[in-house]
C-alpha cells in the first residue's frame, strides 16, 4: 500500500505546486514550480503503471519544453518592474469571475467522475507494448504528429527569424 | 392637285423641322418668312383643292404607304378627302395663316421666335393630318400631335413657373379623354377588324343594331375623347388655364381649330353614332350643360382671355348639341363661323395685350373705342357674331343648332330654351366685355396702335365673320340630310329675339347705367353666386380635392417608401444583432476565454445529461 | 508494480483539479507567458487522465494519446514563445488587453 500513500502524495505535490505556479509573480519562480508539479504527475504517470510515459514527461515536459520557457524569459528580461505589474494584476476582482466559472465547471466534472466509478486496478502497461501500438496501428497518427512537429518548427523560425532581422534592422538605423 | 394632297401637311411639316434644326441661325425675317409662307402655301393648294372640288364634287382616298402591318392590322398612311375634310382644312390654313401673320408681329420681340413658328406649324401640320386621316390610327396621331403642339405652346413661357403648370394641366386633362378613346378604338378593332373610317362604319351598319350595346359603349368612349380635346364638362378645366400661352396660339388652338377636333371626331364618325343613340343625347346633354355653365362663368371673369376662353366651351357646347340632335351640317358650319369670329376675338384681345403693357383685367382697360379703331371694329362685329345678332355669321349657325334642336321629340323644346338661355348670356357677357373694354373712362393709355400686320389679318377676318353665314359648306354628300321640316314661324322670331334682348340688356347695364345691378351683387346670395360663377363653378376646387389632393398624399406617402421599410427592417435587425455581436467582439483575450469556459460548461453539463443521464 | 488498487477516480479528480487550476490561471492571467504556463497545466492535465485510462484498461492508447499531447504541447509552445518575442517587440509589453486590434 506503500504506493497509493506516493500516489497521495504525489498528488498533493502537484496540486500545490500547480496552485502556486499559477499565483507567482515571477515567472521564473512560477516555471520552478511549474518543473514540480510536472515532476510529480511523471510520479503518478510511474505509480500507474506507465514508466515510459513517465520518463517522457520528464525528459521532454519538465526539461525541454520548460527550458525553451527559460529562454525566453532570459530574453525578455523582464525583472523587477515586471513582477510589481503582476502582483497588480492579480487583484480578487479580477480573478473572483474566473473562479467561479472554473468551480462549475470542477463542480461538473466531479459529478461526472463519480458516477463512472470502475473497478478499482491498475495494469502496467509496458514501453514495449506502447512501441508496437505506436508503430502498429498508430503509424498515421506518428506521421501526422511529425508533420505538426515540423509545422511548429517552421513556425517558430520564421516568427523569431522576423523578430531579430528587424531587431538588427532597427540597430542599424539608430546608427 | 387631287394626287399631291399630301403635301398639304408636308409643307408645314418641313417648315416646322428647318425652324427646329435651323431656326437659331437664321434672321427674325427670315423665321417669320418662313412660318408664313408656309402655312400660306398650304392654304393656297387647300384653295385650290376646294375650286377643283367644287367642280366635279369628287372624293378622293389617297393612300401613301402602310404604316404598319400586324396580324391583319394594316393601317395605312392614307388620306380621305371629302366636303367635311375641305371644311376643317380651308379652316386650318385659312385662318391658321391668318394667325401666322398676326404673330408675326406680336412675337416680334420674342427672343424664341424660331421656337414658336417651329411648334406653330409643327401645330398646323398635326391637325391638317387629324382632319385628313383616312383611318383612326392615323388620326390619333395627328390628335397626340396636335396635343403635344398645344403643351409645347400653353409652356410657351416657360420661365414662369404658373405657365408650366397650365400646361402640364392641358396635357394631363385631356390625356384622361385620349385614353378613353384608345380604348373606343381598340374595341371598334376588336368587334369590326378594322379602323379605316368609311370601312368602319359601313360594317358597323352590318353588323349592329341600332341601340346595340357595344356601339355605345364605343361611341360613349369616342365621346370621352371628344370631352377632353374640345373641354366639354367635366374635362373642360383645362381650356382656361391655357390661356397662360401666347394670344395667337389661344386664338389658332385654343378657339378656332384644334378644340373642335372634338366636333370633327364626332361629326366623322356620325356613321357609328347613328346607331347609338343614347351616346346622341348624352352628347347633346354635355353640350348644352357646358353651354350654360360656361356662359355663368364667362359673365363674372375679369381676365380678357378667360372670358373668351369659356365663351370658346360655351360654343362648343353649342357644336355637341347641335351633334347630338343630329343637326351633323349645322354643328360643323358653327364650327366654322366660330374659328371666323372667335379668331377674331382672340387676336382682337391680343391686339390690345400687345399694346396695353400686357394687362389682362377688362376693368384696367376701357375707353379704347377711339384709341384702337381697327381693333375695336374687329370686336364689335366679332361680338356680334359670337351674340348672334341677325346678319352676322354666328347668327345662321346657332339659328339652325337652335332650330333643329326644337325638333327634337321629348326633349327638344327643353334643348332648346336652355340654348336661348345660353344664347341671352353670350350676349350679354360678349357685349359686357365690349362696353367695358371700349367705351366708358380710359384706364390704360396704349404705347401704339396695331401694324399692318396685325391689321390685315383682323380685317380679313372680320370680313369672314361678317359673311361668313352665307358660305354653302359642301357637305351635304357626307351627312344625311334632315328632313327639311321647319317649326312654327314663333319659335324662329324668339330665337332671333333673344340675343338683341342680351345686347339690350348689357348696353342698359355697363354703358348707360340705366339698369343698377349693384344691389343684386352686393346681396349675400349674389355675392355668393359671383364668387361661384367665378371659380368657374368650383369645379377646379373640386377636382383638387377629389383628385390632386390625395393623389400628392399618395405620392408623400410613397414618397417615404413605405414597402421598403419593411426591408429596411430587416437591415435594422441585421444591424442592432452586429452591434451586439461586436460588443462580444472585444479583442480581450479573457472575455473570450472565460466565454469559452461558459461555453464548455454548457455542452459538459448537456453531453451528460444525454449520455450518462446525470445532473 | 501490477495490480496496484488506485482508484481510477482519484486519480481523474486529480486531473480535474489540474485542469480546473489551470483554466483558472488562463483567465486569470494577463501576461502572455503565465497564459501559456496554464495551458502547459491543462495539456498536461488532460494526458494524465488519458494515461489514468489507458492504465486501467491494460491498454497502451492511453500512453500513445499521451505522446501525441505531448507533441502538440511542444509545437505550441515554440510557435507560443516565438508570438511572445512578437508581441513584447511590437506592443512593448506582454499584456494580452493591449494586443486587441482584433476588436469588432
Amino acid at each position: 500500500m506503500l504506493e497509493i500513500g506516493f500516489f497521495y502524495i504525489a498528488a498533493t505535490v502537484a496540486l500545490v505546486a500547480t496552485v502556486m505556479a499559477m499565483t507567482r509573480a515571477n515567472a521564473i519562480h512560477a516555471l520552478i514550480y511549474l518543473i514540480v508539479s510536472l515532476l510529480a504527475v511523471a510520479v503518478i504517470f510511474f505509480l500507474i503503471g506507465a514508466p515510459f510515459a513517465a520518463a517522457l514527461e520528464i525528459v521532454i515536459y519538465a526539461g525541454a519544453i520548460m527550458v525553451l520557457f527559460v529562454f525566453v524569459i532570459m530574453m525578455l528580461n523582464l525583472g523587477e518592474k515586471g513582477d510589481k505589474q503582476e502582483r497588480q494584476w492579480l487583484q480578487p476582482s479580477i480573478w473572483a469571475g474566473p473562479a467561479i466559472l472554473s468551480a462549475v465547471l470542477l463542480l461538473e466534472l466531479l459529478i461526472v467522475i463519480s458516477q463512472t466509478a470502475g473497478p478499482v486496478s491498475v495494469t502496467a502497461v509496458s514501453a514495449k507494448e506502447v512501441g508496437l501500438a505506436l508503430f502498429g496501428p498508430y503509424v498515421l497518427a506518428v506521421e501526422i504528429a511529425s508533420m505538426l512537429l515540423l509545422a511548429g518548427l517552421v513556425g517558430s523560425f520564421h516568427l523569431g527569424r522576423r523578430y531579430l532581422e528587424r531587431d538588427n534592422l532597427e540597430k542599424q538605423g539608430d546608427q | 392637285m387631287s394626287e399631291t394632297i399630301w403635301l398639304i401637311p408636308l409643307i408645314p411639316l418641313l417648315s416646322s423641322v428647318t425652324l427646329m434644326l435651323f431656326g437659331s441661325r437664321l434672321k427674325v425675317s427670315q423665321i417669320g418668312i418662313l412660318g408664313v409662307a408656309s402655312v400660306g402655301i398650304a392654304a393656297l393648294l387647300t384653295l385650290l383643292l376646294a375650286v377643283e372640288f367644287m367642280q366635279n364634287q369628287q372624293v378622293i382616298q389617297l393612300s401613301l404607304w402602310t404604316w404598319m402591318e400586324v396580324a391583319g392590322f394594316a393601317p395605312g398612311i392614307s388620306f380621305y378627302f371629302d366636303g367635311l375634310t375641305l371644311v376643317m382644312m380651308s379652316v386650318i390654313t385659312g385662318v391658321g395663316f391668318l394667325i401666322h401673320l398676326f404673330s408675326t408681329e406680336f412675337m416680334e420681340k420674342d427672343p424664341s421666335y424660331a421656337r414658336y413658328f417651329a411648334y406653330l406649324n409643327m401645330f398646323v401640320a398635326a391637325m391638317l393630318v387629324l382632319v385628313m386621316a383616312d383611318n383612326l390610327l392615323l388620326l390619333y396621331l395627328g390628335w397626340e400631335g396636335v396635343g403635344v403642339c398645344s403643351y409645347l405652346l400653353v409652356g410657351f413661357w416657360y420661365q414662369h413657373n404658373a405657365n408650366g403648370h397650365a400646361a402640364r394641366k392641358a396635357f394631363i386633362v385631356t390625356r384622361i379623354g385620349d385614353t378613353a378613346m384608345a380604348l373606343g378604338l381598340l374595341l371598334l378593332f376588336t368587334q369590326l377588324g378594322t379602323l379605316d373610317i368609311q370601312t368602319m362604319v359601313g360594317e358597323a351598319n352590318r353588323t349592329w343594331q341600332v341601340g346595340a350595346t357595344i356601339p355605345t359603349i364605343a361611341c360613349l368612349l369616342l365621346v370621352c375623347g371628344a370631352v377632353g380635346k374640345s373641354a366639354q364638362l367635366p374635362l373642360h378645366t383645362w381650356l382656361p388655364d391655357a390661356m397662360a400661352g401666347p394670344t395667337p396660339v389661344s386664338a389658332l388652338i385654343h378657339a378656332a381649330t384644334m378644340v373642335t377636333a372634338g366636333v370633327y371626331l364626332i361629326a366623322r364618325t356620325h356613321g357609328l353614332f347613328l346607331l347609338a343613340p343614347t351616346a346622341m343625347t348624352a352628347v347633346a346633354i354635355i353640350g348644352i350643360t357646358t353651354s350654360l355653365m360656361a356662359a355663368f362663368t364667362a359673365l363674372m371673369q375679369t381676365d380678357i382671355k378667360r372670358i373668351l376662353a369659356y365663351s370658346t366651351i360655351s360654343q362648343i357646347g353649342y357644336m355637341f348639341l347641335a351633334l347630338g340632335v343630329g343637326a351633323w351640317s349645322a354643328g360643323i358650319f358653327h364650327l366654322m363661323t366660330h374659328a371666323f369670329f372667335k379668331a377674331l376675338l382672340f387676336l382682337g384681345s391680343g391686339a390690345i395685350i400687345h399694346c396695353l403693357h400686357h394687362e389682362h383685367n377688362i376693368f384696367k382697360m376701357g375707353g379704347l373705342r377711339t384709341r384702337m379703331p381697327v381693333t375695336f371694329w374687329s370686336f364689335m362685329i366679332g361680338s356680334a357674331a359670337l351674340a348672334a345678332l341677325p346678319m352676322t355669321s354666328g347668327f345662321f349657325s346657332k339659328d339652325q343648332i337652335l332650330l333643329q334642336a326644337y325638333q327634337l321629340p321629348d326633349i327638344g323644346p327643353g334643348l332648346w330654351m336652355a340654348g336661348l338661355l345660353g344664347a341671352l348670356l353670350t350676349a350679354i357677357y360678349s357685349f359686357r366685355l365690349v362696353f367695358v373694354v371700349f367705351f366708358g373712362k380710359a384706364n390704360t393709355e396704349p404705347d401704339k396702335d396695331t401694324g399692318w400686320r396685325m391689321a390685315v389679318p383682323l380685317s380679313v377676318l372680320c370680313l369672314l365673320a361678317m359673311i361668313g353665314g352665307w358660305f354653302m359648306i359642301p357637305v351635304s354628300e357626307v351627312f344625311p340630310a334632315s328632313d327639311g321640316s321647319h317649326p312654327a314661324h314663333w319659335v324662329e322670331y324668339v330665337s332671333i329675339s333673344v340675343p338683341i334682348v342680351g345686347v339690350l340688356i348689357a348696353y342698359l347695364i355697363f354703358y348707360s347705367g340705366r339698369l343698377n345691378i349693384d344691389g343684386l351683387v352686393s346681396s349675400t346670395l349674389g355675392r355668393r353666386l359671383g364668387q361661384f360663377w367665378l371659380s368657374g363653378w368650383g369645379i377646379d376646387w373640386f377636382y383638387d380635392r377629389l383628385f390632386v389632393k390625395p393623389y400628392y398624399g399618395l405620392a408623400n406617402v410613397l414618397k417615404s417608401e413605405p414597402i421598403d421599410a419593411i426591408y429596411g427592417l430587416i437591415v435594422a435587425i441585421n444591424q442592432t444583432f452586429n452591434h451586439w455581436l461586436s460588443v462580444a467582439q472585444s479583442g480581450r483575450m479573457r472575455w473570450y476565454l472565460a466565454s469559452m469556459v461558459a461555453g464548455l460548461i454548457l455542452v459538459i453539463t448537456v453531453a451528460a445529461n444525454l449520455s450518462v443521464g446525470v445532473l | 508494480m501490477d495490480g496496484l488498487n488506485i482508484p481510477l477516480n482519484h486519480i481523474l479528480l486529480v486531473s480535474s483539479l489540474l485542469f480546473s487550476i489551470g483554466m483558472l490561471g488562463l483567465m486569470i492571467r494577463r501576461n502572455i507567458i503565465f497564459i501559456l504556463m496554464s495551458l502547459e497545466v491543462m495539456l498536461n492535465a488532460a494526458a494524465l487522465a488519458f494515461v489514468a485510462a489507458g492504465a486501467h484498461w491494460g491498454q497502451p492508447d492511453g500512453q500513445i494519446v499521451f505522446m501525441l499531447i505531448l507533441t502538440v504541447a511542444a509545437a505550441e509552445v515554440a510557435v507560443g514563445l516565438g508570438l511572445v518575442l512578437q508581441v513584447q517587440k511590437r506592443f512593448k509589453t506582454l499584456d494580452m488587453d493591449h494586443a486587441n486590434r482584433m476588436q469588432g
